[in-house]
């Protein structure tokens, strides 16, 4: 702060001479994120790039799964059969003569699951039960258990209609009709969508702010700082405000990817999620301005913005890997992780509306994170400059 | 030469490990996350909390509702009088299923029809929604397989013999474990590589190493052998980890398996040394290592697969080094695959490794600010 502001600030009150100080900071904030624009990339380019690979390219939706088919003995039955999974959306099958060349497709993955129809497949459903020889490939657990769930679905509609066709009854005793709340086609984009806007802010407030304090203190332009009758509170506020606003831009800018371009549906309202991405962008910042607090240092500071924000918050936030299917203690250890709560709002409020026992809980808890970050670098930058 | 490589090289590694904090940060997460993320991500679901809503009470229904409530997949939570008691159940997510049976549900059955049940399920994890249908519709598959016969209804004349090759009991965990190796590898080596060349350059010591009687190729290798060296040693006790202490199966070769390691880390230091040396400041290698390692995860098919994206995104992953070492961990994790049916993965990497190198080494000399 030069000279001459300092002096015009002397005559004013003191509550008004804070808001200018605080002015000034701010001010200079900004011509540092003007000067790097690396800052400006990473608020506005950052969480559109990334929203628009992510948007496309994370999903749990598997179709085209390719399959290989073994005949040993063609008939009417197996035609049909093996007719009823060419018309499959969910497989792409290529026919290959034998066992062992279905073998060989599986182990270079050609092939993801091998069905085989015996040579005495005819017969045996005639006289009895005819046996349908599944092999999959379980390495990736999840989808190999889509495939047989879809194998399952095909044989099941392909036994209805040929006891139709047959002239049997064709019926079951119990049939489940399933009905999907919220996201009736079962797309997982737009269960994914919401979970990546998550992420990504989570990695927007750790960059924006990891490096700030750290990199005052290394320049050495921190004790300069100091001599100037700034107070330590305003420092940091200087640092949180504009950071924020950048912050909230980009927020705003994922959800408006994510409704226009990927047609996620939003059933919530507005201010409920202005609220609670207020919350969570205090809480994200907030942990950049520790770490960055704390460690004083830019290099440690980066690193350690790598290692407690992304991989946290992919992992243990329910983003992809549902909380309910974790042991206790881990499921215990997410309520540490402030994306969780965020997760949980942004899922619900895309897709399910205002749930009042979703918002409040989880929204208390940001508040909470929001707090104990903001609170704890005021009280570890006040100790530092002691 | 050598003995000048030796020297920058102890100079990087003195330099990495001498402040106690850089030091912890490099060693101690990657364990930590190796145990808590082994754990918790999974895609298998037990105890999933369901809701019955049994308008009709008869015997039928508590048989087939009898199935749900002693398999292992479902927990019984909760009880619905009416419909209206529905959606706050599944809205609060403290439900994730309302089984339906409707008040015809004995009558349809003992005139030979066929009896619906209704299952309400929450979408908001299609994925999970997906899953519990899929352990449902086998529960009712079961049920109809031994309740029907007997009673006049016509049994079925086909039915599948499932089996999984590679993962028997198609345990998500040994999927995701050696994916965890893979990750792991890459953050600790860009941990240590991406933002060491901008370090210097910011704190002027980039200057003093320039100005030194040291080539271009000396220098690229006092800071690739230590990223390399401190990747390869953590990702051999990760690996040790996930062996003998997730007791993932290892079927293949070790040899084959270090190929891969070897030739992903050459590449991942060479991605790392890219940022690091065209970032100007800290701020920028950040920025870089974020923008490379959020991508090189999500998009490797450590959770999803590459197949489920749109070809011309498949198509844009092969400049991803993690994809290969992926296919590689798993292959010989669980596959017992060998080197030859690996070979297409071992070469992308190396082109990877060497194009990324020769750059970053063209790049220090040539950005002298």
């Amino acid at each position: 702060m030069s000279d001459r502001t300092r002096d015009r600030i002397g005559g004013i009150r003191p509550l008004f001479a804070g808001g200018m100080r605080l002015r000034g900071l701010i001010r200079k904030e900004f011509k540092q994120i003007v000067r790097d624009p690396s800052s400006l990339a990473i608020a506005f380019a950052l969480p559109v790039v990334l929203l628009f690979i992510f948007g496309y390219g994370v999903s749990l939706d598997a179709e085209h799964i390719p399959i290989a088919i073994v005949v040993d003995e063609p008939s009417a039955d197996t035609a049909s059969f093996t007719a009823a999974l060419y018309r499959s959306i969910y497989f792409d099958p290529i026919v290959v003569p034998d066992m062992i060349a279905a073998d060989r497709a599986m182990l270079e993955r050609r092939v993801s699951a091998i069905v085989r129809l015996r040579s005495d497949f005819g017969r045996r459903r005639r006289f009895g039960i005819a046996p349908i020889q599944i092999v999959v490939n379980g390495v990736d657990a999840n989808t190999a258990r889509l495939s047989t769930g879809y194998l399952d679905g095909v044989w099941l509609k392909w036994r209805v209609a040929k006891a139709r066709d047959e002239g049997g009854n064709p019926s079951v005793p119990v049939l489940i009709s399933d009905r999907v709340w919220f996201n009736s086609e079962l797309e997982s984009r737009d269960f994914l969508v919401p979970g990546l806007i998550a992420i990504i802010m989570t990695l927007i407030g750790a960059l924006l702010t990891a490096m700030v304090m750290a990199r005052e203190w290394e320049r050495g332009t921190m004790e300069a700082l100091l001599a100037t009758p700034v107070k330590v509170g305003e420092i940091l506020l200087g640092k949180l405000i504009p950071y924020f606003l950048l912050g909230t831009g980009g927020m705003a800018l994922s959800v408006t990817t994510a409704i226009w371009l990927f047609h996620v549906p939003f059933r919530g309202s507005v201010i409920a999620l202005f609220v609670v991405s207020t919350l969570f962008l205090l809480t994200a910042l907030g942990m950049g301005l520790l770490i960055s607090v704390v460690t004083k240092n830019q290099f440690v500071a980066g690193q350690t913005a790598i290692i407690v924000s992304y991989l946290p918050a992919y992992i243990l936030s329910g983003f992809i890997f549902d909380i309910r299917g974790m042991p206790a203690v881990i499921q215990f250890l997410t309520h540490f992780i402030p994306a969780r709560y965020f997760v949980a709002i942004l899922q619900t409020e895309f897709l399910a509306g205002d749930v009042r026992s979703i918002l409040i809980p989880n929204g208390a808890a940001l508040f909470a994170t929001a707090t104990i970050f903001l609170g704890l670098s005021r009280i570890k930058s006040r100790k530092s400059l002691e | 030469m050598w003995l000048r490589v030796l020297a920058l090289t102890i100079k990087e590694f003195l330099v990495l490990l001498k402040d106690p904090r850089s030091r912890s940060v490099i060693i101690v997460p990657p364990f930590v996350q190796l145990l808590v993320f082994s754990f918790a991500a999974s895609y298998d679901l037990d105890d999933i909390p369901f809701a019955v809503y049994d308008e009709d009470s008869g015997a039928q229904s508590h048989e087939l509702l009898a199935g749900f409530r002693n398999s292992r997949h479902f927990h019984e939570t909760d009880s619905v009088a009416n419909d209206g008691e529905i959606a706050p159940l599944i809205d609060s997510k403290k439900v994730l299923l309302v089984l339906h049976v409707g008040p015809t549900f004995s009558r349809d059955l003992a005139a030979g029809r066929t009896a619906t049940m209704q299952a309400i399920v929450d979408g908001r994890n299609s994925n999970t929604a997906m899953i519990a249908l899929g352990y449902a519709s086998g529960i009712v598959e079961r049920f109809n397989a031994q309740w029907g016969p007997s009673r006049g209804y016509p049994g079925a004349s086909s039915r599948l013999e499932t089996r999984a090759w590679f993962n028997p009991n198609l345990q998500s965990r040994w999927f995701i474990v050696p994916g965890i190796v893979g990750l792991l590898t890459l953050v600790v080596t860009m941990l240590v590589t991406a933002l060491s060349v901008a370090r210097e350059r910011e704190q002027g010591t980039f200057d003093q190493i320039l100005v030194a009687p040291f080539r271009p190729v000396e220098i690229l290798l006092g800071k690739a052998i230590p990223g390399f060296l401190i990747g390869l040693m953590e990702s051999s006790g990760i690996i040790l980890v996930a062996v003998f202490g997730f007791r993932i199966p290892l079927l293949g070769s070790l040899l084959t398996l270090y190929t891969g390691l070897v030739l992903f880390l050459v590449s991942a230091v060479g991605v790392g040394l890219l940022i690091s040396s065209l970032a100007v400041t800290q701020q920028q290698g950040l920025l870089g290592a974020f923008m490379f390692l959020v991508p090189a995860i999500l998009l490797s098919g450590f959770a999803t697969p590459i197949v489920n994206m749109p070809s011309w995104m498949q198509k844009a992953t092969v400049i991803n080094p993690m994809r290969y070492f992926l296919v590689i961990l798993r292959g010989v994790f669980l596959e017992g695959a060998s080197f030859n049916v690996l070979a297409d993965q071992f070469w992308p990497m190396a082109v990877i490794g060497a194009i990324t190198l020769i750059v970053a080494a063209w790049l220090f000399r040539g950005r002298l600010y």
